[in-house]
């Protein structure tokens, strides 16, 4: 039944990418990639999409017979941290991935066509594949003023993300600029910085947030697209369950110490040292939902919090205003200076409702006021 | 003072009304000493294995539990057509009556007027306040639980509260219910200061009626025109 279905899957993937070409598997070996290398990379990628074990075959027949599908990739307002966090992927290496995995026919970055030529390669690629291609956004939209303040060769990133998003198969917006507009939409947002969900409505888009994204949740997507035909379980954030649904907290190495009751107080102390859990030091994996604890990052080698540095919650929506200040649990009160946090403002509102009650005790004391009995006599 | 005193006694707080009340003051008083060191950890553990703070969390959790029931309870009780529990109590500022009852009782409190207001039932003004901490419980109840479903995202509580976190998001839950509860430590003083100085003034038995669930009173006619009540049972009759 699974080779019914991935065959089936393999056909699709023909008819979507249009093209006759090798299938990844017969890239892969024409390449030199040896099947146990190719086999653990299914294995990872099945692990990343929180499949059982089980389920590696499937995926190894899956990518052995699918072609290449078509993939274009947007660069707007970004600092392309999510094209680096991708090219120095170490699973899949940027052989596998960039050029057999996926046929990117546009990227700014990497591409060896320049102006003109690079114009052409995308106009031909949308209409030759409209409908069929896979577009990945990198950055925010600006929108203030008809989004002039964020231009490629003349159009403006709201013009060709309505374009280019509109007609593809499916979006993936990488990144948390592009998710949900990110560093360039925190307060003022001088540009009025947008993500692709907002700046293309009705579009198909799967956020990938984080800053930078886990290349290997861009790498789990696209296979999981290629095994299944579709898009992967999303949430009401528009990111795949299966790398953003659980929070950060409830996977954490860390979390051990924190029930414990056991925290790092100051940068460097002994239980800064001996890996105490972050909270006290302004950490947002209890409010942040992300694979972190479990994917990493850099081929599983590390994040933030196993590095000694508190979760910044790069994920989540509206970061960077709402996850601030990076150093502390609690945000501002908003209207109040930066010192003033929700604590000291109660504690100043309960030492003030107290201080006047105590004025009113002392003054009612002193003040002989009518006994109701009186009053009684006087009705 | 030659004549004796006639006091009346009337059942003011019923046994469910008490339990309530108490099961209120329990539980908001280990919701805010357990919530105070989840958000300022001052406790620590000796080795991973404590679970100091686990334990704190697993307390206010069950007094957050505690105190949605008893607050839902109490607002399924005051549906009763009573005098001192119904509905109809938390609400003076719908009638004139009522509205002429509060200013009296600002009147003294602002010491504008020596008359001291002699409630038999709620005080007008201390109801309406209850109306507000009503309010911000179920504020605290969304923000609260919103955050503890958190650990089960797609779970049953998580999608019932999903109207909460469209509206705010995890930090800004985590500083709304902070600041509730310095709203309620607030409400806490001012009720346990004006319990206290009826008590005084009123000589009506104002703190042990909610151990007793009576109050006394030398007042001739006690109740505002078209609401009579029973001595002891405490029903409305409705004279129209």
């Amino acid at each position: 039944m699974s080779s019914n279905k991935s065959s089936n899957v393999s056909e699709k993937t023909e008819q979507i990418s249009g093209k006759q070409e090798f299938s990844i598997g017969e890239i892969l070996k024409k390449r030199g990639v040896s099947r146990r290398d190719f086999l653990k990379f299914c294995s990872a990628m099945t692990a990343a999409m929180s499949l059982p074990a089980s389920f590696a075959p499937t995926v190894a027949q899956a990518l052995d017979e699918v072609k290449r599908p078509t993939l274009v990739w947007l660069n707007f307002q970004d600092c392309t941290g999510d094209s680096e966090a991708l090219l120095r992927a170490a699973n899949p290496t940027v052989g596998e991935l960039i050029l057999d995995i996926l046929s990117v026919d546009y990227h700014e970055t990497i591409m060896a066509a320049a102006g003109h030529q690079a114009d052409e390669a995308l106009e031909s690629t949308i209409t030759k594949y409209k409908g069929k291609y896979i577009c990945v956004v990198e950055g925010s939209i600006s929108m203030k003023d008809g989004g002039v303040y964020g231009c490629t060769s003349g159009k403006t990133h709201l013009e060709i993300a309505r374009r280019v998003c509109g007609s593809a198969f499916a979006t993936i917006a990488i990144g948390t600029c592009a998710a949900y507009g990110g560093i360039a939409a925190a307060i003022p947002n001088p540009t009025g910085a947008v993500g692709v969900r907002d700046a293309v409505p009705g579009a198909t888009i799967i956020n990938l947030p984080g800053c930078p994204c886990n290349a290997d949740n861009l790498t789990a997507t696209v296979v999981h697209y290629l095994v299944f035909g579709k898009i992967p379980a999303l949430d009401s954030h528009g990111r795949p369950l299966f790398a953003y649904g659980k929070r950060i907290h409830d996977n954490c190495e860390r979390r051990p110490h924190f029930d414990a009751g056991q925290y790092v107080e100051i940068w460097g102390d002994e239980g800064h040292r001996k890996g105490f859990c972050l909270y006290k030091m302004g950490c947002k994996g209890p409010a942040t939902f992300h694979n972190c604890p479990t994917q990493r990052y850099n081929e599983k080698t590390s994040w933030p919090v196993a590095a000694g540095h508190p979760c910044a919650g790069c994920s989540e929506p509206q970061f960077w205003d709402a996850m601030g200040p990076m150093y502390k649990r609690l945000p501002n009160v908003p209207g109040f200076g930066i010192e003033h946090t929700a604590d000291k403002i109660g504690l100043g509102m309960a030492v003030g409702v107290g201080a006047a009650f105590a004025v009113h005790g002392a003054i009612s004391a002193l003040r002989k006021d009518k006994d109701p009995a009186e009053k009684t006599k006087e009705d | 003072m030659s004549e004796p005193l006639i006091f009346k006694r009337y059942y003011v707080w019923q046994l469910p009304v008490r339990i309530c009340h108490w099961v209120n003051a329990l539980s908001i008083l280990l919701l805010s000493i357990t919530g105070f060191l989840i958000g300022y950890p001052v406790i620590a553990g000796s080795s991973p294995q404590s679970f100091v703070m686990g334990w704190v969390r697993f307390i206010h959790f069950v007094a957050g539990y505690a105190l949605i029931i008893s607050v839902i309870s109490r607002l399924l009780w005051s549906l009763n057509d009573h005098c001192f529990s119904g509905w109809r109590e938390y609400f003076p500022f719908l009638t004139k009556e009522g509205r002429a009852e509060i200013l009296v009782m600002l009147k003294f409190y602002f010491f504008i007027d020596r008359k001291t207001p002699d409630a038999v039932g709620h005080n007008p003004l201390a109801v309406t306040a209850y109306v507000g901490l009503f309010l911000i419980f179920f504020g605290m109840f969304a923000s609260g639980f919103a955050l503890y479903a958190e650990h089960a995202p797609g779970g049953v509580m998580a999608t019932a509260l999903k109207p909460v976190y469209l509206l705010m998001s995890t930090q800004t839950m985590h500083l709304y219910h902070h600041i509730g509860m310095w709203l309620i430590i607030c409400f806490v003083i001012n009720h346990i200061y004006s319990v206290w100085l009826l008590d005084i003034k009123e000589k009506g038995g104002e703190i042990t009626s909610i151990f007793s669930g009576y109050k006394y009173t030398t007042k001739v006619h006690v109740f505002s025109e078209g609401k009579e009540c029973d001595e002891n049972g405490c029903f409305i009759r409705v004279k129209k």
